[in-house]
């Protein structure tokens, strides 16, 4: 588990190190400035699930050197998602088709100061996935059929509904010039996993810093004990969810046959 | 009080999980039906994954039949010997749909076929159901009788002439072994591809086609409920992980003690009651399932996460 965590932090390492390195590229040119152009951090970096979790709010706050555009962009774990179509058939409604992606996030959420056609031109947005309708789905098994699109939509309105995909586009406060913080949501039906958050600070249509850092969401004590009891051992947490069942049935029937 | 569930991986409402096990042991307790027919598609309303859904409930439903048949069998309405000829069916029976229910998946058709398959055989079994209490309670009771009975099918000739007769003497029967066995085999195959106990298809199973006393009816279904829901609950423990202790846990609680309820204002009905109350149910479940499938959805994409394709 700890060897697991320290992975997990080396890769997120990793991944500051790349967002970092394209910010120096896309910066402009010139003697740079003494301090950081970009500071930020979030509130906490994990989310424990316990028995009482009905989702939670993080703060994410920062600091610039100089009046600039944030984009702030959190993004979950990958997973599939098969997205089912329902028609008409003989007056009932019945599934059609169905279409299978692959790189899904089971989160997404983007908050910038101003619409982001305004901040950043398209073939930026597009490069790093800013904005939901520039995530990439890959589409799974043979051609992609020519109406695909409307299926990637589709799991697109679904996650927002649900409250897992999220975006806002006046919602980051300026506390004076230079720094700035937002809130962000989590439902209860987050995924659990490791979480990115990505915070780009851009001027004349160019990042000119950016940072990222990981969150984790994990489930804590009981919850994941349960969990992984059912993934280990599979047949054992069978019998016991039988067992218990049982028990809690005769139980149930003596403690009324006594009354 | 909101609760998170570990496998079902979100928060829902502590009283809420509590209430609607304690109506489903009622009604089961009640009818002698494990209620997982009612139960799951509650629990996929209120926001829980289908697939956690079908799974739990099958742990929950263990939990009420126990309660229940623990309370019938005292009262020794509970035909041990009919329950285990149903069962060595229902074994067969739910191996066989198992194994239709991976074709259907592999040719894309199970959600049709769980869909049509839920309104067919509840609209009419419902509609049986209603229409022969609703003649017992209402018909001229010398007059409507001898016919009523004549209609039964374990009176008919073919079905008196099979063999390998056994006598069942909690049920007053001598009947051929072979027709529960293939009885339990039906509802077995039945009972795997809808994901359910099956018992609301059981129990005027075995009225009309045993020719069983009622009372006695409602504690054996239970009892053959309890292993095939047992053996359900299993194999989706090992096959799609799905079984959510903590919510079935919250769920039986209110179900054992709605299903000693149940079995309670049970005793005080007349059997034509019994079937009536039971027949009116089955039609609101099929009549409400019906509707989903002619009404158009307010968005005709579905998506699921995390299978595989």
């Amino acid at each position: 588990m700890k060897a697991a965590l320290l992975l997990v932090i080396l890769v997120c390492g990793l991944a500051v190190g790349e967002a970092a390195a394209q910010a120096t590229r896309n910066a402009p040119r010139g003697p740079a400035p003494a301090d950081a152009p970009l500071i930020t951090d979030l509130s906490s970096h994990l989310i424990a699930i316990t028995s009482s979790f009905t989702g939670t709010e993080l703060l994410l706050f920062g600091a610039i050197d100089e009046p600039g555009d944030i984009i702030v962009v959190v993004r979950g774990p990958v997973s599939n998602a098969v997205v089912r179509r329902k028609g008409r058939t003989l007056g009932l409604w019945l599934t059609e088709r169905s279409v299978s992606f692959d790189g899904v996030p089971g989160y997404y959420a983007v908050v910038s100061n101003k619409p982001l056609e305004e901040i950043a031109p398209e073939p930026l947005l597009q490069r790093l996935q800013i904005g939901t309708d520039n995530l990439r789905f890959r589409h799974l098994g043979g051609e992609p059929p020519p109406d695909m699109a409307d299926f990637r939509r589709a799991i697109i309105r679904q996650k927002i509904r649900e409250g897992l995909y999220h975006e806002a586009v006046d919602a980051i406060d300026f506390l004076g010039p230079k720094l700035f913080r937002t809130e962000l949501s989590f439902p209860s039906t987050v995924p659990v996993g490791t979480y990115r958050a990505e915070i780009y600070l851009i001027r004349n249509d160019r990042i000119v810093a950016a940072q990222s850092t990981p969150l984790f969401i994990d489930k804590h004590g009981i919850e994941q004990q349960v969990f992984d009891f059912s993934r280990q051992e599979p047949g054992v947490y069978g019998m016991v969810a039988v067992l218990l069942a049982v028990l809690a049935g005769w139980a149930a029937a003596i403690a009324f046959r006594k009354r | 009080m909101p609760i998170y569930l570990p496998i079902a991986e979100l928060s829902v409402n502590l009283w809420l999980l509590l209430g609607l096990g304690g109506a489903v042991g009622y009604l089961s307790g009640l009818f002698g039906v494990g209620g997982g027919f009612l139960l799951t598609p509650l629990l996929i309303f209120i926001g829980i994954p289908p697939p956690v859904a079908v799974a739990t409930s099958a742990n929950q439903v263990v939990a009420s039949s126990v309660s229940a048949v623990y309370a019938h069998w005292r009262k020794n309405n509970v035909d041990f010997k009919m329950g285990l000829v149903l069962l060595v069916g229902g074994l067969l029976g739910s191996s066989f749909g198992a194994y239709l229910f991976s074709v259907l998946k592999r040719l894309g058709q199970l959600d049709t076929v769980i869909a049509l398959s839920y309104v067919l055989i509840l609209g009419i079994i419902g509609t049986m159901m209603m229409a022969e209490s609703l003649k017992a309670l209402f018909g001229k009771p010398n007059a409507a009788q001898p016919v009523g009975r004549r209609k039964r099918l374990h009176d008919h000739p073919l079905i008196r002439a099979l063999p390998f007769k056994m006598r069942f003497r909690r049920s007053q029967l001598y009947i051929s072994v072979l027709l529960p066995v293939m009885l339990g085999f039906v509802v077995g195959i039945l009972a795997a591809i809808m994901g359910v106990g099956a018992g609301f298809m059981l129990v005027p199973a075995m009225i009309y086609l045993l020719g069983m006393p009622t009372a006695v009816v409602v504690g054996t279904s239970l009892f053959q409920i309890i292993f095939v829901t047992a053996n359900v609950t299993m194999l989706h423990a090992v096959t799609t992980q799905t079984v959510d202790v903590t919510l079935a846990l919250i769920l039986l609680i209110g179900s054992v003690i709605g299903a000693q309820y149940g079995v309670r204002h049970g005793a005080r009905l007349r059997g034509e009651q019994i079937r009536g109350l039971l027949a009116a149910l089955v039609l609101t479940v099929a009549i409400a399932l019906a509707f989903e499938l002619v009404w158009p959805p307010a968005d005709p994409y579905f998506l699921e996460t995390g299978m595989q394709p």
